[in-house]
């Protein structure tokens, strides 16, 4: 394995260096040729290295998150994944049609799920347009191959993206950096290794597009641009619930800009360009629907369109208006008016029930403690705990203290395109400290933050050494393109071992860099490629171990129980008793009806003549419990018992918390509490 | 397995001898061989037969007949001595049909003490070789002798056609009952130098039932007592220089299996994800590839012709229904197989990596297949290896294209405006 990780490594290394340099380099090269069509050489030897550079930063970003497919298998991870391959799977072999009117009688026994408008399309269908699209050009994959190289591939579509997005808001440097630095960092990888075929793999891709998209719309103020971002929306909204980050954010982007007083034309058109658009789009999403119009999250989007409309009314009747104290008196009237029939009218939609107030999830971001106090649901997956410093430590190393140099850097440079990317990172970062999963949204920005801190500093350290180099070549009267430079270095003259201070700070980011780069394969190949399904131990004697319990008893219930048998299990393992038992269950992962899990809860915790009877009336044929006793897993049910009894506890009153306690301590000795013993767990 | 005495009592030389089969065993009749056996003892030479079924007008019960046809008509009073092989399978039945994980597997076996015959019986001696010594209880036909693992039945002298005496023994026997309900073999032939097969198998424990709980500590704790009727691994026999071998099941790879290579042969030991018990069914995929040179050659009138084992590379397993698909190369022509008993064949086609036209699939069905099948089958076709070239023609055109529009590009300037 260390050897496997070898060239990995390898490449990875030789990596980010040359590529904050390679703006530079071209022009460095171009010192020593003298041919006569000097420039277009220059030209395309940096498009050459560029492109080649990129094609690397490509590969890499794919290679590195093939890891758990090397040491495994070519295999889906996780709980999620496992419904999404079954969707996919659905849909290459009913089409599309029957998806989007599928209802799921394998699930959520007896209620059953609608699926096709219960979930977010656009990770399935683009599995399924690569699948099609393989086999037209007679490629003959599996379905499962395609769904465990999606994450991969489009982490390595991001990277380009990346790219295009910092040459948008910085310039091409940063744009190499930040492909090359989000191409390989934890808190991405974490997401979209081989096999974690999830929403997020690419909704991170769909995000950033959606966000490049607006900021060239607002920079350049153009409809296309606009309308591509409108489209860039859309896939993000049939991708993952996430969106709701897009449809906050750049409305919160449009407020800042209209406060520093930064309204202008393009803003105008970019935003209701993509406003409009995007909402019409979105609402196609049946999960979606008119959501987009009703609900209280997607209300602040609306607000700024209307403010936005009464900005250009007031720019309009201020350039017909010629006096001043008139539009001044004017300008109070509408503004007020404004504001006060926004709010009568959120508060009339609010009352009325036409607009649905804010969702517990939308609430424990705003308020950290709120999961934990009202929905135990929410507050049990452990990827929606607040992170912890080491984990941001964990994810991003250098790029937390780079993050905060970029964001000088931006402030510097104030621009539209900056203000958002700033903004992004702001916004982001508070998310990612509530929740840990949010690390994922807060991880382009910060990249792109910190490329743009890692391309400055660079860029001002080499413009020292060469204007240091060139100084007396330009005396001679040879380089005439460093004369800008030269003027500088003589500037800076006064200032002794400048010299020598350049290129050791220049040594201290080139090492910085590679220990973030071998930061991130040790953590991608140590804590983030490893399927959870089958675990790995190392044997006595050293050699590798494989438990692979969960398949196995997934395949036996699918092999010799009845095809119409009902599983009863905890909701952790629902997704992949459907996908690889094949059999119905009575709750999965997708927990939107928290009375039914509650029940199953109470049928775990109560005493079994009693859990009898609740199994009876739900049609279970069998019980699937895991304990990890024996081979020291520590992540069975026994483990998150008490959270059964807590779901079970929050909607079943008998259930009590304290019952399963001794002396407020969880034991499963003989010293447990006696209705802990007696049990059905 | 049978040695027969054969006479000619009649009036005309008779060049056919007829065997006789109730018609619940016809239907699990694997293989049958006829040997006759010239020379004296030492210098003793076999000559195979050829079995063939034939129908009687006048067959009582439903009884099926096989006839063997002799190399030279037995003259009238001539005797001449015949050695049968029949194979069949599942005729064990399991009783009780539900066994608990601790108690051992018994089974019936029913048979008749005197053969079914179309002839006159002078004398017959049966004898039932038992895998161990616990036999339950056996019905006695006099005189009925048992001494070990072997019970006597005979001799019984002067019996008419057609006599009948059901015989059940009930034993003890635990060895495991792998029954593959459906096999699906797939050998596709590439002319780049490589044979990759496919195995399918849909794997049954046809013993008795399994009843109760499975209780996994128990039956890893005591291997000696618990769960003596279940089976947990499996030989495969597969040919000698074997590469990349897997195996999985539909939801991904199961990582307890073993490989040994050798020189005249590789075993490959697999173990099902979970013990099989009686009932249990589990399925899976195996797949190997073999250097074409090995199993392809080059017929002397230009065709060649793919030479591979018939029969399931599982040790000691019945198949009930064997699939043999050969995927020939694309563009291959004229297709024939040649296969040394009876078999259901058609064509398919299949379309794999950069297929344009389709590759043409033989496929060869058969029942009943027991190790006794594991005899080579032939398939001829006409192949132009011109059409190797074609794909990776193929795809150097489409990367030649991908660089010349990359140049074209860079070369063009598209925009409008000057």
């Amino acid at each position: 394995m260390v050897g496997k990780s070898e060239p990995i490594n390898g490449t990875a290394k030789s990596q980010p260096p040359p590529s904050p340099l390679s703006p530079k380099s071209p022009d460095l090269l171009s010192g020593y040729f003298s041919f006569k069509s000097l420039k277009l050489k220059t030209k395309q030897q940096e498009l050459l290295i560029r492109v080649s550079i990129l094609c690397l930063v490509y590969i890499l970003a794919f290679v590195t998150r093939l890891f758990s497919v090397l040491r495994y298998e070519s295999m889906i991870h996780e709980f999620d994944p496992y419904f999404n391959y079954r969707t996919t799977l659905f849909l290459t072999e009913k089409g599309f049609y029957e998806f989007w009117n599928w209802f799921d009688s394998e699930s959520w026994y007896p209620l059953g799920r609608i699926i096709g408008g219960t979930l977010y399309p656009g990770l399935m269908v683009t599995a399924a347009l690569l699948y099609w699209g393989l086999r037209f050009l007679r490629f003959a994959v599996h379905i499962r191959e395609v769904c465990v190289l999606t994450a991969p591939f489009f982490a390595s579509n991001t990277t380009i993206l990346a790219y295009f997005f910092g040459k948008e808001i910085w310039d091409t440097g940063a744009g190499l950096v930040a492909a090359a630095l989000i191409a390989i960092c934890p808190g991405y990888i974490s997401r979209s290794v081989a096999g974690s075929y999830d929403n997020e793999g690419v909704a991170i891709f769909a995000l950033l597009l959606t966000f490049y998209l607006f900021v060239k719309a607002v920079n350049t103020g153009s409809l296309s641009w606009g309308l591509a971002s409108a489209f860039g929306y859309f896939y993000m909204v049939s991708a993952w619930g996430g969106y709701v980050f897009i449809i906050n954010l750049v409305p919160l982007y449009v407020l800042v800009l209209l406060i520093t007083g930064r309204y202008s034309m393009r803003l105008y058109v970019a935003y209701n360009c993509m406003y409009i658009l995007g909402m019409l789009l979105a609402m196609q999403i049946r999960f979606v629907g008119f959501q987009h119009v009703q609900s209280g999250e997607h209300m602040a989007a609306m607000g700024v369109f209307f403010l936005m409309q009464v900005f250009y009314l007031l720019d309009w009747l201020k350039h017909l208006l010629s006096d001043t104290k008139l539009f001044q008196a004017f300008l109070r009237m509408t503004v007020t008016s404004a504001v006060g029939v926004g709010a009568v009218a959120l508060g009339v939609g609010t009352a009325s029930g036409y607009i649905s107030p804010w969702t517990g999830r939308f609430y424990s971001l705003l308020d950290p403690t709120y999961a934990k106090d009202h929905i135990p649901i929410i507050a049990s997956v452990s990827e929606h705990q607040p992170t912890a410093w080491s984990s941001f430590m964990f994810d991003f190393q250098i790029l937390l203290f780079l993050f905060p140099a970029g964001l000088y850097f931006c402030f510097k440079r104030l621009s539209d395109a900056t203000i958002f990317i700033v903004m992004y990172g702001l916004t982001s970062m508070y998310f990612a400290g509530v929740m840990v999963r949010l690390i994922l949204v807060a991880t382009p920005a910060v990249c792109l933050i910190s490329a743009i801190a890692v391309s400055a500093t660079i860029k001002n350290l080499t413009l020292l050494l060469r204007a240091k180099t060139k100084a007396p070549q330009s005396a001679s009267g040879k380089g005439g393109s460093s004369g800008k430079a030269a003027s500088k270095g003589s500037l800076d003259q006064s200032q002794p071992f400048q010299k020598n201070g350049a290129i050791a700070l220049l040594f201290g980011a080139f090492y910085l860099l590679s220990k973030y780069v071998t930061h991130c394969t040790w953590v991608t190949s140590e804590a983030y490629s490893s399927p959870s399904i089958v675990l790995a131990a190392r044997g006595a004697h050293g050699n590798r171990v494989i438990f692979d319990d969960y398949r196995e008893a997934y395949f036996w219930l699918r092999q010799n129980t009845p095809p119409d048998a009902k599983v009863m299990s905890w909701w952790d393992y629902g997704y992949q008793i459907t996908a690889m038992g094949n059999r119905t269950v009575i709750v999965d992962n997708n927990t939107w009806n928290n009375t039914h899990i509650a029940t199953v809860g109470r049928a775990m915790s109560s005493y079994e003549d009693e859990a009898y009877e609740i199994m009876r009336s739900l049609d279970v044929d069998y019980v699937l419990v895991v304990f990890g006793g024996v081979t020291g897993y520590s992540s069975d049910d026994i483990n998150k018992f008490l959270w059964m009894v807590r779901i079970g506890g929050g909607v079943f009153p008998v259930i009590k918390e304290p019952d399963y306690l001794v002396n407020g301590e969880y034991r499963v000795d003989k010293g447990a509490a006696p209705k802990m013993l007696n049990c059905l767990m | 397995m049978g040695l027969f005495q054969v006479e000619n009592t009649g009036a005309s030389p008779a060049s056919e001898i007829l065997l006789a089969f109730p018609p619940t065993q016809v239907d699990h009749l694997a293989v049958v061989k006829a040997q006759v056996a010239t020379g004296k003892r030492k210098k003793k030479t076999y000559t195979p037969l050829d079995v063939n079924p034939k129908e009687l007008p006048d067959a009582p019960n439903g009884t099926k007949y096989l006839s063997i046809s002799l190399l030279n008509p037995l003259a009238a009073g001539e005797a001449v001595t015949l050695e049968v092989l029949y194979i069949l399978t599942h005729s064990l039945e399991p009783f009780p049909v539900e066994i608990s994980q601790s108690e051992s597997q018994l089974v019936y076996y029913h048979d008749s003490a005197l053969i079914l015959s179309p002839y006159h019986i002078k004398q017959q001696i049966t004898f039932i070789k038992t895998p161990t010594t616990k036999v339950e209880s056996f019905t006695v036909v006099d005189p009925t002798h048992r001494a070990g693992t072997e019970l006597k039945y005979g001799p019984y002298n002067d019996r008419p056609p057609h006599s009948y005496s059901p015989v059940i023994v009930h034993l003890e026997n635990n060895s495991p009952f792998a029954v593959v309900e459906e096999l699906v073999r797939e050998v596709e032939i590439s002319h780049w130098g490589s044979l990759q097969i496919t195995e399918q198998y849909k794997l049954a424990h046809a013993g008795a039932r399994h009843k109760g709980v499975f209780s996994r500590v128990e039956y890893q704790s005591r291997p000696g007592h618990s769960g003596v009727s279940s089976f947990r691994h499996l030989l495969a026999r597969l040919p000698p220089r074997v590469h990349s071998v897997y195996y999985r099941d539909e939801i991904g790879n199961i990582s307890s299996s073993r490989l040994r290579l050798g020189a005249l042969k590789s075993e490959l030991e697999i173990e099902p994800r979970y013990p099989l018990f009686g009932g249990w069914k589990a399925t899976f995929v195996i797949g190997y590839g073999l250097p074409l040179e090995d199993f392809l050659f080059e017929s002397p009138d230009g065709r060649r012709y793919l030479n591979f084992s018939y029969g399931c590379p599982l040790v000691e397993t019945v198949v009930d229904k064997l699939t043999i698909k050969v995927v020939l190369p694309e563009g291959s022509k004229e297709p024939s197989a040649v296969v040394p008993f009876p078999v259901n064949q058609y064509l398919e086609k299949k379309y794999s990596y950069l297929d344009i036209v389709g590759r043409t699939v033989v496929v060869l069905e058969k029942n009943n297949v027991v190790p006794e099948h594991n005899i080579p089958f032939q398939v001829y076709y006409h192949f132009n290896p011109i059409f190797m070239l074609a794909e990776p023609l193929m795809l150097t055109s489409v990367f030649f294209l991908l660089f010349v529009t990359c140049v074209a590009y860079l070369h063009i300037d598209l925009s409008l405006r000057k």
